[in-house]
């Protein structure tokens, strides 16, 4: 399973892919989604975690996007805040169960990825 | 209450409601690096004690990663601070370099967001002006709310303050890329005047300049109170 995180803090989200790696989980990260959408156009991945506020693109464009040229990406989504209209958006875009509000449990992201993982057939 | 004030009022909770959740969303973004940093060192920890050795550079990055977050917090709430005390008086002086500087810092997370930067040239020498703090700041916030809304990404908005013995004045340029359906007639619309008219200046936006400027008297000498006309 390849995982992507995308979010403009450029220190949370390296931080949130190192601590991944250590759970057996490959992630990657980019800071916007200019450079997620070109990660994506040379390498595979099967997940993405996006924030949901981000300059230019903000997350729930950004998975509209992805989601038409790889449609067999699943997607987390993380708030700031957990506001309802966020909330709305976000479950809508992904479910409830995949919108997670900062800071983030690293035991539930990685519940959740596996979560994913197992119900895809056990993507590796 | 007259209707001018209501809408200053309403406008002013706007103005201060916008503010207050970038600020929380940028803490919570601060507190989310200082977990994921904390996580880490625990993650470390569990490797040491599954053998692994501990990586004394390593530890000393991430405390430095998480100090830095600290001093980030502590400025963003020293700005929270100063934002919530100009309140505190419906007059005082104000010095327009500082001004502009604390409401490009305000306002930059918001201007992120949309790929803008602030530039600000500080005056040579200080200019002071008699007024409503948090009037004065919220009608600044009104012109770089507008000029972000209008100008495309990648560009920068310019901030200047200038003087004369009688009148100050506040200008922001760079104002580019109008969008297709943008009518000159939005800005200033009721919200500005009213607040320009109890500021006892008057706000100009020259669209072929890409600029507004705003002109405001060294002292409010004709509105003592700062209350608008008729009240």
């Amino acid at each position: 399973m390849r995982v992507l995180l995308i979010d403009d803090e450029k220190e949370l989200v390296s931080t949130l892919a190192e601590r991944l790696s250590f759970r057996g989980i490959d992630a990657d990260w980019t800071t916007s989604g200019k450079e997620a959408l070109e990660k994506l156009a040379t390498t595979s991945y099967d997940i993405a975690v996006l924030d949901i506020k981000m300059p230019r693109i903000g997350g729930i464009e950004l998975k509209r996007m992805i989601s038409r040229q790889y449609p067999h990406m699943k997607f987390i989504f993380m708030t700031g805040h957990g506001s309802e209209e966020d909330f709305k958006i976000g479950s809508e875009e992904a479910g409830a169960e995949y919108y997670l509000v900062k800071p983030v449990d690293i035991e539930e992201l990685t519940q959740k990825l596996k979560q994913i993982m197992s119900q895809q057939g056990g993507l590796q | 209450m007259n209707p001018q004030w209501d809408i200053i009022g309403s406008e002013g909770f706007k103005f201060m409601g916008k503010i207050n959740a970038s600020i929380s969303h940028e803490i919570k973004n601060v507190l989310a690096i200082i977990n994921e940093n904390a996580g880490l060192l625990e993650d470390f920890t569990s490797m040491a004690e599954k053998g692994v050795p501990l990586d004394s550079e390593r530890l000393k990055k991430l405390a430095d990663k998480i100090q830095s977050q600290i001093q980030r917090a502590d400025r963003i709430v020293k700005n929270m601070n100063t934002f919530a005390h100009s309140v505190d008086e419906t007059k005082g002086n104000v010095e327009l370099g500082e001004l502009l500087s604390f409401m490009t810092v305000l306002s930059q997370r918001l201007a992120a967001m949309k790929e803008l930067t602030f530039s600000v040239v500080s005056p040579p020498d200080p200019i002071i002006i008699t007024t409503h703090p948090f009037l004065l700041e919220n009608m600044i916030w009104f012109c770089l709310d507008f000029a972000m809304e209008i100008t495309g990404p990648g560009k920068n908005l310019h901030l200047t303050a200038d003087a004369d013995d009688q009148w100050v004045s506040i200008t922001i340029s760079g104002i580019e890329g109008l969008r297709d359906n943008f009518s000159s007639e939005i800005f200033p619309g009721k919200r500005e005047n009213a607040l320009m008219q109890v500021l006892g200046g008057r706000a100009v936006f020259d669209q072929s300049g890409g600029k507004i400027i705003l002109s405001l008297p060294r002292k409010t000498g004709a509105q003592e109170d700062l209350k608008p006309v008729g009240e």
